[in-house]
């Protein structure tokens, strides 16, 4: 059954036929991760032992609705951001464009198994899988994305060594490595310290992963030296998957309630959390660079995420993976619509901005969508994950949580209308501040290119990805009660 | 004191070279160090599973049989656990393949800069 979902992860392992087997890889795991979704919606869960052996022996894939719902996600933001960077990969990775693709495919790869691996171990191996090509494709950058993607490979290792180290202890606690099997047995003996040391070293780990904050310090640089067309895919999806794994971890692995408990895991993130927020607001808020600007702003919003998780009830969890979803895809508007504007003008910088939405309509004004659900106006996605946290938070008592998740908002605003005001009210400035960009990360063509002409729409196949994925986030927040009634609510019960 | 050090020796051992690890690849000022700093990390982790699976007056997991006989222990009490050593197979190839990556960025950057010296690197970036 899940094989629909296996197979074409295999089969876009091929490397040198670029952009059409991409393409055709994604879109296609985009198609059957949404039948598996309608299929578990329809019959539950999807069980498939890799190589036939039985899930306590071999490696056993679990789709639920939870997982089904993220690799839908994943996937098909991925197939988007890769249509509508094709143009970039041209540019920047000319080339050596299949292997560009392949490192492409072998991230999404390791994303989608970690998504549906119901083996702890498992994990790990995809986790490294796609942190690997992860690291290589923002080497790509060269220059300072050099040194980032190595200090992402450094910091990274130790996020992935932490969560092997973790599943040690577990392993020699229960003596199984499957996800289920463990929560069975972890039950019996809730107290036990090599656990609570496992647990430990799982969320070390998972959360370097996931960038929360004080172990987000590889993010900021890998975003914004990375080539444009893979930050823009990095970017939605890849601490999203942590994320994920990190809710995994709450509702399949260990026992309810045990990471409350016994070890204050959830207490832990849920302030380090609630500190990220506004500490990814604040720093973004002072950013010159408009895609370390959308950095620190993942790091703030990846931190909604964790609160989601640490409050640890269910309309907690809605909230996080709620915000999963729209997270992805309001990032994914935002970095495709600054690749966008890059692509034709070259400006990286905030104050360059200025009269940019009057050359640039449709990209800019799916930049105004992308921002409008980033601070929650109502019909935009944003509003409602931030509503459940809220509304999480309020039914937990959690205080703090209300008020640091509305003053996010505020902040948010402040953050993004820099950019809206000057795109819109302010004159076209056709001498930029600043230099366009950095001279070495960017080839002679670009130079050439003047700023009076290189001020226009971007190219076609570059616009639709991008507003499609703006209208998607006012779609998808118009269409959220479904999500939350029929995917998200059950798969978590 | 000392009797409880030898009798878990793999463990402490385990202990020191994760921070040993840990030392290198965070207060390291060379790029190279830190790669170091992450192979020793990795050869701790492996160190734990494999100690960990050991069981005193154990023997290897194989079925011997002969003539029909069975050789060899059917107690699984008397078996090594053989679960470890393979995961630890799939990490060592994980490492092996994080080292060759981070070695190829290494010599793509020491080609571009002629440094690996963390803090000069990061002075000539910024020019």
């Amino acid at each position: 059954m899940l094989a629909a979902l296996i197979a074409p992860v295999v089969t876009r392992l091929r490397y040198e036929l670029g952009f059409i087997i991409a393409l055709a890889g994604v879109g296609l795991s985009a198609i059957a991760s949404a039948w598996a979704l309608f299929y578990v919606l329809d019959t539950g869960t999807m069980y498939y032992n890799l190589g036939g052996w039985a899930p306590p022996v071999g490696i056993e894939y679990v789709v639920d609705l939870i997982s089904a719902f993220v690799a839908v996600i994943v996937t098909s933001v991925a197939t988007l951001v890769i249509i509508g960077t094709r143009r970039w990969a041209d540019r920047e990775a000319s080339d050596r464009l299949g292997s560009f693709y392949g490192l492409v495919m072998l991230l999404i790869t390791g994303l989608v198994g970690m998504i549906a691996t119901g083996d702890l171990f498992n994990l790990f191996v995809f986790l490294e899988i796609s942190s690997l090509a992860g690291y290589s494709l923002i080497f790509l950058g060269g220059g300072r994305a050099m040194l980032a993607g190595f200090r992402y490979l450094i910091l990274g290792s130790i996020g992935g060594l932490f969560y092997m180290l973790g599943v040690g202890f577990l392993y020699f606690s229960t003596g199984t490595l499957n996800m289920a099997e463990t929560q069975d047995l972890l039950t019996n003996d809730p107290t036990a310290r090599s656990v609570q040391a496992g647990a430990a070293f799982i969320f070390v780990g998972l959360g370097l992963k996931m960038a929360i904050v004080p172990l987000h310090l590889w993010l900021p640089d890998a975003y914004t030296f990375a080539p444009s067309s893979v930050n823009t895919l990095i970017a939605p999806i890849m601490t999203k998957v942590g994320a994920y794994a990190m809710i995994r971890m709450f509702l399949s692995v260990f026992p309810d309630g045990y990471l409350k408990d016994a070890l204050p895991v959830a207490d832990a993130l849920l302030v380090l959390g609630l500190i990220g927020i506004i500490f990814g607001s604040v720093a973004a808020m002072s950013q010159k660079d408009i895609r370390r600007m959308l950095a620190y702003s993942s790091i703030s919003q990846i931190a909604l995420i964790a609160v989601g998780i640490g409050l640890g009830t269910p309309l907690g969890l809605v909230a996080a993976l709620l915000h999963i979803m729209n997270h992805a895809v309001m990032k994914a508007t935002l970095f495709m619509a600054t690749a966008s504007v890059r692509f034709s003008s070259g400006i990286t910088q905030v104050s360059d901005f200025s009269g940019i939405g009057r050359r640039m309509p449709f990209t800019m004004g799916s930049f105004t969508l992308g921002a409008l659900a980033m601070i929650g106006i109502p019909p935009a996605t944003g509003f409602f994950s931030k509503w459940y946290a809220v509304q999480a938070g309020i039914e937990s008592s959690q205080w703090v949580v209300v008020v640091v998740v509305l003053a996010s908002s505020l902040l948010t605003a402040v953050y993004l209308f820099r950019i809206l005001e000057s795109a819109y009210l302010h004159p076209l400035n056709l001498e930029p501040s600043h230099s366009h960009d950095n001279p070495e990360e960017f080839g002679e063509t670009e130079q050439k290119l003047t700023f009076e002409a290189a001020a226009r729409e971007a190219p076609i196949d570059m616009v639709v990805p991008t507003v499609l994925l703006g209208v998607a986030t006012v779609v998808l927040g118009v269409l959220n009660a479904v999500i939350v009634i029929h995917i998200l609510e059950p798969g978590i019960a | 004191m000392i009797e409880d050090i030898a009798a878990r020796f793999p463990y402490w051992a385990t202990a020191v070279l994760m921070v040993v690890g840990l030392y290198g690849m965070i207060g390291k000022r060379n790029l190279v160090k830190k790669l170091i700093g992450m192979n020793i990390f990795q050869s701790a982790i492996i160190l734990f599973f494999i100690a960990g699976s050991q069981r005193d007056g154990a023997t290897l997991p194989i079925l011997l049989v002969e003539n029909g006989h069975i050789l060899t222990p059917v107690d699984p009490e008397l078996y090594v656990n053989p679960l470890p050593h393979v995961l630890m197979l799939t990490a060592i190839v994980v490492s092996v393949a994080i080292t060759g990556v981070a070695l190829a960025f290494l010599v793509r950057i020491y080609r571009e800069y002629q440094d690996l010296d963390e803090e000069s690197l990061l002075k000539k970036v910024r020019q």
